[in-house]
């Protein structure tokens, strides 16, 4: 049973029945429904509780700035949270809630905090939840449970987002009358044109207006123009989409919801689209928003803006009251009278705050013999969960305040008009000025900042013709502006009301303190009242972006849309400054929230982040190993037989290596190619040894740092030839590196002639390390490696299997190894040929976490892991990489005071004393017997291994002093709370002097 | 979002390229003979302008240069774009 459902009228299906429920409560309405209108035929009277105090709300609006129904919809997966009921679409199954009201939406406990809201003006909660502060993870337990703003679903999203770049000539951001006479014209110029609408129907407030244009009522105007346009090949029409961002350059992101409507029924579809528009120029047609008026409990359930009641007798055929007041200061609430008494109700009254006047409208309504107060305003609501009944005093239009004598007089609808202010968002985003009109008694957009224009109500023009007017001019303008003709001519006949004139009523004010009063709200969302106003400014708050954030003002889905202009009036009126100096708050994106889903679009799970493999990964992949994620290269963790734990299989892999043969994959190592005349020069500036040293064929290791000398990189490098250089980096390091490289030679040396080229993933790199490693390479005929003529960091060029490559005798295990670089071509064969030579030694591939121990055991850092860049190279035991002959990079910062401290932190290594337990890394270094708080930290655990080779575990620490330490001991405390006894010692654990290099 | 004219590239979005903060910090040319107060004024000092400056973006997504933009911190207006 639809209550408040009128027999006829409206645009909605009364054969397409849509079951839906709220709160649990199975309701019915028709297609072509809103959530909000659906509510309000059902005679839904409260539909949430508001934020601060948790007093009942209704309905109050019909559009995209509705301040009170805000709910849950969906459910599942689907459900969303704060969503608007006056833009969610009705759909069969529908199941809505309330976010708020614990343990019901009709009995809330905390609107205690509106019996005592006298506490709780603006600032309560700055004020009142400070302390003590370790109070406050309770506060925040029961303050969300009270905010209680709805849940996100915690399942994964079903739907799908796409997004979307598009360019074009003119967007058009609005469908209603404006926008779609600029269409017309833009159409007919041949220009590539968008045109955007939040609705469904083009149209705006055509869609309920009684207005003819052309000698037709105004709907079928729309429908014929929105024919033309879609038909037009140089037009798109996007329904059911929000322009919500206006960011620099004519770049806008628009939202395209295809299935909201019907979520479960629609296939194969993305349930939204974002679409990235670059556009010429702009057209903003975004309309305008009425205006609330300030007075007592002006948020009862059954206070409506004027139009929005308009608007639900004549697009949805719903009637919500029946005995109604219309409390104004303008003519355009007069239609609502009349829409009212179209619709069969008797009982209306006008009060208006205005002297008497004959326009339009107050003849139309004599007329009909609906009853009008001049001069009169409504005080107080009476009823708390629902309107029954206003206070009417006379207002004194000389002095604005009202007299103290009420007259009381019952309704169940009180329709409220304060005049309206244009949807400035966009223009404001756009980095646009907007100035005040005394005239329109609202802000109107002034000094655009790109190339845009605001016409129609947008711009300040109510009336229908001035708006068709307006958008015709500008735009035919700015089409111009952009060098197309004009051919043709569009003229148009407009029979309209013109119900614009309007005496501004910022709050109905009878000169007593506003405490003093029951709350008069301004914006309704956020619980900001006029009292909150005063006692900012009481509290010193004179400027609105301060007085904003300390009530609250227009935050939140609001974005300043409905009670940001009466606020600023009232402002205005307690610092006595005339509104204009007051100013606007800033406008920011999203004008209407937007779903996260549809801005990650489809660069979620898989396509997050691209995948890098190796050339050899499939035999990684045959041999079923775990896979590391380093940057963005999968990289073999380890090579478990079957069944094998990681522990086991680590042990197995490092004594291969340490006895016999490993192999590993090491392709994801940055290469730079280095060549030119001033190669050599360019490399001295940059790494901290002296390059010019180096031998032709020799290799070296190299550290580069930054400037402000902490170490930035590490890797080997190779001088090839007199002017040619190969350098490694690490793998997440090689595109910094390169990029870093490349701006000191083009910002700071474009006169050295240096030419970097990256090899990364042209050349893939074999490691063979082991006391067998020679004897594997010579089975393969491979020459120029022997003992005698390939000595420790050299490097030659040579052939396995006629495949061309180039070996470098380098070692990051400590054990004779050879680093083979090849064409990544031919990688996974020469992989494959060496695993075959390697079988009579067992060669045994192995990992990462392999590559960290061997490592780890010879003390070697890994940049990243023992450093995190406050680390410079005498902390890390590099100092003897430093020349003391050149400059370099950082050189300078390593004599800064407080590079030469004496108590920096230094790389150590640590044992556990039980020889048992491996010590968590990022483990904190502590005093044994350390009780006094604060407890001094010596540094921390940065590497921490077992180390099967030496059959104890070990680690590597960052430690203060650390290398004047060696035998102190200390505790080490994880973060999980263990503790563990530690001694330090040197950080290299296994052959210090260097002797398994020495093997045949 | 801006569009930036890369000097070699010409007109593109500004998801191409990367910012390299200030221009025209000459790096020392005998980084010792400098104070610690100088050198710390070349190494962390920046300007923090209210209107035009000279800035370097990379075309990192492109052409791999870099060059100077002279951009108004204000209203993000680009008002030129050039190579070193």
């Amino acid at each position: 049973m639809q209550k408040n459902r009128l027999k006829s009228g409206g645009h909605i299906q009364r054969d397409d029945i849509l079951n839906f429920t709220f709160n649990g409560k199975k309701l019915q309405a028709y297609k072509g429904d809103t959530l909000a209108s659906a509510l309000l035929a059902n005679d839904i009277k409260i539909v949430g509780r508001s934020f601060k105090y948790h007093r009942p709300r209704g309905i109050f609006s019909c559009g995209p700035e509705e301040p009170n129904a805000i709910l849950q919809v969906g459910s599942g997966s689907r459900t969303e949270a704060g969503l608007k009921a006056t833009q969610v679409e009705l759909y069969d199954g529908l199941i809505a809630s309330s976010e708020k009201g614990w343990p019901s939406l009709h009995f809330d406990v905390a609107i205690i905090n509106d019996w005592l809201s006298k506490m709780f003006g603006a600032g309560f909660y700055y004020k009142t939840f400070m302390y003590p502060a370790k109070f406050w993870k309770l506060y925040e337990y029961f303050l969300r449970k009270m905010a209680g703003f709805g849940y996100a679903p915690d399942e994964n999203d079903p739907d799908y987002y796409s997004h979307h770049n598009e360019h074009c000539d003119l967007l058009i951001v609005g469908a209603g009358p404006a926008g779609i006479m600029s269409a017309l014209v833009a159409s007919q110029s041949g220009a590539n044109v968008i045109i955007v609408d939040e609705k469904e129907k083009f149209g705006g407030k055509l869609l309920y207006s009684d207005e003819k244009i052309d000698n037709t009522v105004a709907i079928e105007w729309v429908e014929r123009a929105q024919a033309e346009l879609e038909k037009a090949p140089n037009v798109k029409c996007l329904k059911r989409s929000t322009a919500f961002g206006y960011y620099d350059y004519n770049f806008l992101t628009v939202c395209e919801r295809y299935t909201d409507h019907s979520p479960e029924t629609t296939v194969n579809s993305p349930r939204q689209k974002l679409w990235r528009i670059r556009t010429q120029s702009v057209v903003l047609a975004q309309g305008a928003f009425e205006r609330p008026l300030v007075f007592s409990n002006n948020d009862r359930p059954g206070v409506m803006l004027a139009s929005a009641v308009s608007e639900y007798i004549k697009r949805f055929a719903v009637l919500p009251g029946r005995n109604i007041a219309i409390f104004t200061n303008n003519d355009s609430a007069y239609q609502t009278a009349i829409d009212l008494k179209n619709a069969g109700v008797d009982s209306i009254i006008i009060i208006d705050s205005r002297p008497e006047n004959s326009s339009a409208a107050t003849i139309k309504t004599n007329e009909l013999n609906i009853e009008v107060k001049f001069c009169s305003v409504v005080t107080n609501v009476q009823g708390s969960n629902k309107v029954e009944g206003i206070e009417i005093a006379k207002l004194n239009s000389e002095t604005g305040l009202h007299d103290n004598e009420l007259i009381y007089r019952d309704c169940d609808l009180l329709a409220i008009s304060g005049g309206w202010s244009p949807a400035v968002h966009l223009h404001s985003q756009s980095g646009g000025r907007n100035a005040w009109s005394e005239k329109l008694h609202c802000f109107i957009p002034k000094n655009t900042h790109q190339k845009n224009t605001s016409v129609g109500s947008s711009n300040g023009f109510w009336g229908l013709k001035d708006c068709l007017e307006d958008a015709k001019k500008r735009t035919s303008e700015m089409l111009t502006d952009l060098g197309y003709e004009l051919s043709e001519k569009i003229s148009f006949d407009v029979e309209e009301n013109n119900y614009v004139s309007m005496s501004p009523l910022w709050r109905v004010n009878d000169g007593k303190d506003p405490e003093s009063h029951p709350k008069q709200f301004i914006d309704y969302q956020n619980d900001t009242s006029v009292s909150d106003i005063f006692q900012a400014v009481r509290e010193g708050y004179k400027n609105i972006e301060h007085v904003k954030r300390y009530t609250a003002l227009g935050f939140g889905t609001d974005q300043g849309k409905l009670g940001n202009i009466n606020g600023m009036a009232i402002l205005a009126e307690v610092l006595n400054k005339p509104i204009a100096d007051i100013g606007t708050t800033t406008f920011r994106p999203a004008y209407t929230p937007v779903s996260f889903g549809v801005c990650a679009g489809q660069e979620i799970g898989e396509f997050f982040d691209p995948i890098r493999k190796t050339a050899i990964h499939d035999f990684h992949e045959n041999q079923t190993s775990p896979f590391e994620l380093v940057g963005q290269w999968l990289r073999p963790w380890y090579f478990p037989t079957q069944n094998e734990t990681i522990e086991n299989a680590v042990k197995r892999e490092c004594l291969a290596v340490r006895n016999s043969l490993g192999i590993m994959d090491a392709s994801t190592l940055g290469k730079i190619d280095i060549q030119g005349k001033d190669a050599l020069n360019f490399l001295e500036r940059i790494y901290t040894h002296d390059v010019s040293k180096m031998a032709i064929g020799q290799c070296a290791y190299g550290i580069m740092l930054g400037e402000d000398g902490m170490i930035k990189d590490d890797g080997v490098m190779t001088r090839m030839a007199e002017n040619h250089f190969y350098l490694t980096t690490t793998t997440g390091g090689a595109a910094s590196v390169m990029s870093w490289l490349e701006q000191w030679h083009q910002t700071e040396w474009p006169d050295l002639d240096v030419y970097l080229t990256s090899l990364t993933e042209q050349l893939s790199t074999i490691v063979l390390a082991g006391p067998n490693s020679r004897k594997v390479l010579k089975k393969l005929m491979v020459t120029g490696i022997d003992k005698e003529s390939m000595k420790f960091m050299t490097f030659v060029k040579s052939k396995i299997d006629d495949i061309d490559v180039d070996i470098f005798r380098v070692s990051f295990s400590g054990e004779l190894a050879f680093e083979i670089n090849v064409d990544s071509n031919y990688a996974l064969h020469l992989w494959n040929i060496l695993i075959e030579a390697g079988k009579e030694y067992e060669i045994t591939p192995y990992g990462t976490e392999t590559m960290h121990v061997l490592r780890a055991e010879k003390g070697f850092i890994i940049v990243g892991q023992d450093t995190d860049g406050s680390i410079n190279p005498e902390d890390a035991g590099l100092g003897w990489m430093l020349s003391r002959k050149k400059d370099f990079i950082g050189k300078r910062s390593l004599l800064r005071e407080d590079s030469i401290r004496n108590d920096r932190k230094q790389l150590v290594g640590l044992l556990s004393l039980d020889g048992k337990t491996v010590i968590p890394e990022g483990a904190q270094i502590i005093r044994k017997g350390a009780h006094k708080k604060p407890i001094p930290m010596y540094g921390h655990v940065s590497s921490s291994y077992y180390s099967p080779v030496l059959g104890h575990p070990i680690a590597m620490a960052m430690i203060e002093s650390g290398r004047d330490r060696h035998g102190e001991e200390f505790l080490a405390v994880a973060s999980c709370g263990t503790e563990i006894e530690v001694k330090v010692v040197n950080p290299v654990f296994y052959d210090p002097s260097g002797e398994r290099q020495n093997v045949e | 979002m801006l569009i930036i004219k890369c000097p070699w590239c010409g007109d593109r979005d500004e998801t191409e390229f990367s910012y390299g903060g200030e221009a025209d910090i000459k790096r020392p040319v005998a980084p010792e003979a400098l104070s610690d107060e100088e050198w710390g004024d070349y190494l962390f000092m920046r300007k923090n302008t209210k209107g035009v400056f000279k800035e370097q973006w990379n075309h990192s997504a492109g052409c791999r240069r870099w060059f100077i933009v002279e951009r108004d911190t204000v209203n993000y207006d680009i008002k030129a774009t050039y190579k070193f």
